[in-house]
């Protein structure tokens, strides 16, 4: 008994101060790496850049192009790619982190979010030149006269058809309106539908509509007015006469494509990031042409489409410069020809816009659309995700029995009072 | 470990009045120790729970955009964000979309749940092999199980339409393409993801049931109906109230099927306060009004708690 007291005792004070000490030490640890996690220590002539080319060919020539600009500038450049719709919050995460990456490929109807919250760098502060390219397009990478973004490539859509069913129907490839309409009901077949587009709910759909829309005179920032009404009627005349699926409301634009592949549509409305695919299937002759227009003679307006490459504001004006070289040197016109033979993309400077016609004559019409082509972003800038929204739910109230008139006028409503 | 932490105090009892120590010290000691195998826990709920909990109510008052994320300043606007979201007729639809969209789920996953867990509970030939079986939907990533379904129900290539239609079943099903539609087979696919958890939960709780009971029952002359109603589902209603509360937390909470299935449409048909709250944060970059719909959900689903929580202690009596 006597033996015990002296051996317990200390035992007992022992224990709970090891105790605490261990505990209070392994709180510090786990809240030290939690903070540290936080702050990404910039590498000196390592530069980042954040894009979503998580598709493995895209990634490919993307880390090719940023391998042969690293080594003329004598810089590392690497390359950091997350799916497309998490780019934004993923650039927004980093800012209030500050551990912005370099460079950051947006795209180009997100960069205004951006350039608005005052996230970006004057292109042209950073010796960039836009000498060369088209003033569509030096728009597209503008945000309130300011140029953010410098394109490498654009693209757009178009109308890509079944040469072969075209064929056997004795039909020409439709130029208007009326002849899309009447085209496509004498292609629908059985299970064949005579066209095929998107018009989910999602980004897709809008960026379909939009050809629509403008050809016809209508305007974004006036959704209920009596063009985007008839562009709508349009659209659900198609519908109704059978020529486009019901599943049309929600298809991506990557359905459409599946289903003019397999045969299930004779003509499709889709943009030039979808060639890889379809030539794939070597059975598949497709060709393209312009959307169609309202009347004959009527300008094919087109929604300009793909990314921009914009310097964030890091803080730091000398990686800042390095960053506006590389920027520079991927947008040049040597690796916008590259890039753009690789990916069916259209070169957004003219002369390799130009040089990249006669490589590929199979996309003049391409080409064409896309000179004509308007962004989505010049008259709303950061407002068009509300309207794209609004536009969303109404084109799909319509297709599925409301009448256009309601449906936009709702629309509108929704959009102006969310602004 | 835990032996000796206990015996260690009882047998220090006599020793430490002998060397009269102060036992104010000690006691404080033994409390602090106390605290500090509490203080894990109660750092990391403050730290993921708490600290997010709060932020996002605060956030709810706050004019929160892109802007904030270099800034860091976001001004408080009043009850702005909850006006606007309030006034806003996708809310209402939203909310009556996730109350429709929880309360069938939950009752197809648990009638059907229940059903097979009392079928597989009687021992038959090949019982275990189909018992396996069943749990696959639950093993598939709902992202997956979304896109299956999604091709499965398309109207005009789909699986199904095809298969009805050589039966001559009106093969031309708008499963989710009709706003009138959409939500019923949302509901549909979801029940078939849930069945597997209701129907091993409640297995297990049939599994626990005394076999006594139901003899005693056979030799009162009880039908099956009465045995199933006065043994079966009183002695399973602990395992019930477990299955439809973590069925109704994770029911009431939907995004990734519906972004899968529908992506909200066609025409917000299947617009949930999941998918408001992230349409509104992530897809409009308005942070304030996507708070105010997650407190919302946090909301519902804290009041579902209290229910349950009450249900558990008037139990315990």
């Amino acid at each position: 008994m006597t033996a015990h007291p002296p051996v317990a005792a200390p035992h007992l004070r022992e224990r709970p101060r090891r105790a605490v000490t261990s505990l209070a030490a392994v709180s510090v640890l786990v809240v030290g790496a939690a903070l540290t996690g936080c702050a990404q220590q910039r590498d000196g002539d390592v530069y980042t850049v954040m894009n979503s080319s998580t598709d493995e060919t895209y990634h490919r020539w993307d880390a090719e192009a940023m391998a042969r600009c690293g080594e003329r500038l004598g810089v590392t450049v690497e390359q950091q790619s997350v799916p497309a719709s998490q780019v934004m919050t993923k650039a927004l995460r980093m800012a209030s982190s500050k551990s912005l990456p370099d460079i950051v490929q947006f795209d180009a109807s997100e960069m205004p979010t951006f350039a608005e919250a005052g996230g970006l760098v004057d292109l042209r502060t950073l010796g960039l030149e836009t000498d060369g390219v088209p003033e569509g397009i030096v728009d597209f990478g503008s945000y309130e006269g300011t140029y953010y973004g410098a394109a490498r490539s654009v693209n757009t859509l178009a109308l890509f058809y079944n040469k072969d069913i075209l064929d056997a129907a004795g039909v020409e490839v439709p130029t208007t309106w009326d002849e899309l309409r009447r085209t496509a009901k004498k292609l629908t077949q059985g299970k064949r539908y005579g066209l095929a587009l998107s018009a989910g709910g999602a980004e897709d759909g809008v960026f379909q509509f939009t050809p629509f829309m403008w050809s016809n005179g209508g305007d974004e920032r006036d959704l209920d007015s009596p063009e985007v009404v008839e562009a709508l009627d349009y659209w659900k005349a198609l519908l109704q006469d059978g020529s486009l699926s019901k599943s049309t409301v929600n298809w991506t634009q990557a359905d459409v494509n599946d289903q003019f592949m397999a045969g299930n549509a004779a003509m499709m409305i889709n943009g030039p990031w979808q060639v890889e695919t379809l030539n794939s299937k070597e059975s598949l002759h497709w060709e393209i042409a312009r959307i169609p227009v309202p009347e004959p003679g009527a300008h094919s307006v087109g929604p300009l489409g793909g990314a921009v490459l914009t310097v964030p504001d890091t803080g730091d004006p000398e990686r800042q410069k390095t960053a506006g070289r590389i920027v520079a040197c991927m947008a040049g016109e040597e690796e916008q020809l590259t890039y753009a033979l690789n990916s069916w993309m259209v070169p957004a400077h003219g002369k390799a816009a130009a040089e990249w016609r006669e490589q590929v004559p199979e996309l003049d019409a391409l080409a064409d659309q896309v000179a004509a082509a308007r962004s989505r972003t010049a008259k709303l800038g950061a407002g068009w995700s509300g309207v794209s929204l609004a536009l969303q739910s109404a084109f799909q109230s319509a297709l599925t029995g409301q009448s256009s008139e309601a449906a936009l006028k709702r629309a509108q409503q929704r959009a102006t009072s969310g602004n | 470990m835990t032996t000796s932490t206990v015996t260690a105090p009882a047998s220090a009892k006599t020793p430490r009045k002998a060397a009269a120590p102060d036992p104010d010290r000690a006691r404080r000691r033994r409390r602090l120790a106390q605290w500090g195998f509490v203080a894990p826990a109660v750092a990391f709920m403050l730290l993921f729970f708490g600290y997010p909990l709060v932020r996002n109510v605060v956030m709810s008052f706050q004019h929160y955009t892109p802007k904030t994320f270099f800034t860091g300043e976001a001004p408080f606007n009043g009850t702005d964000n909850w006006a606007s979201v309030f006034q806003d007729v996708l809310f209402g639809k939203a909310l009556w979309h996730t109350l429709v969209f929880t309360a069938g789920s939950l009752l197809g996953q648990f009638c059907a749940g229940l059903a097979l867990a009392v079928f597989f509970n009687r021992r038959f030939p090949l019982g275990g092999v189909l018992r396996s079986l069943i749990l696959l939907p639950w093993l598939v990533p709902m992202v997956v199980s979304g896109i299956v379904w999604r091709r499965i129900l398309d109207q005009d290539t789909g699986v199904l339409n095809t298969f009805l239609d050589t039966f001559g079943l009106g093969g031309n099903t708008p499963w989710l393409t009709s706003p009138d539609m959409a939500l019923l087979s949302v509901i549909l696919v979801n029940i078939w993801i849930g069945i597997p958890f209701n129907m091993v939960i409640l297995y297990g709780g049939l599994q626990e049931i005394p076999k006594e009971l139901y003899e005693a029952a056979s030799l009162d002359g009880a039908s099956a109906w009465r045995t199933f109603r006065s043994v079966t589902l009183p002695m399973l209603k602990p395992v019930i109230t477990v299955v439809l509360v973590l069925g109704f937390m994770s029911t009431v909470k939907i995004l990734d099927l519906i972004l899968a299935l529908t992506d909200g449409g066609p025409a917000d048909a299947t617009q949930t306060l999941g998918t408001l709250t992230y349409q509104n944060s992530f897809v409009e970059l308005d942070f304030g009004a996507g708070a105010v719909v997650g407190n919302v959900l946090i909301l519902i689903s804290a009041v579902f708690a209290v229910f349950y929580l009450r249900a558990n202690r008037t139990e315990g009596k």
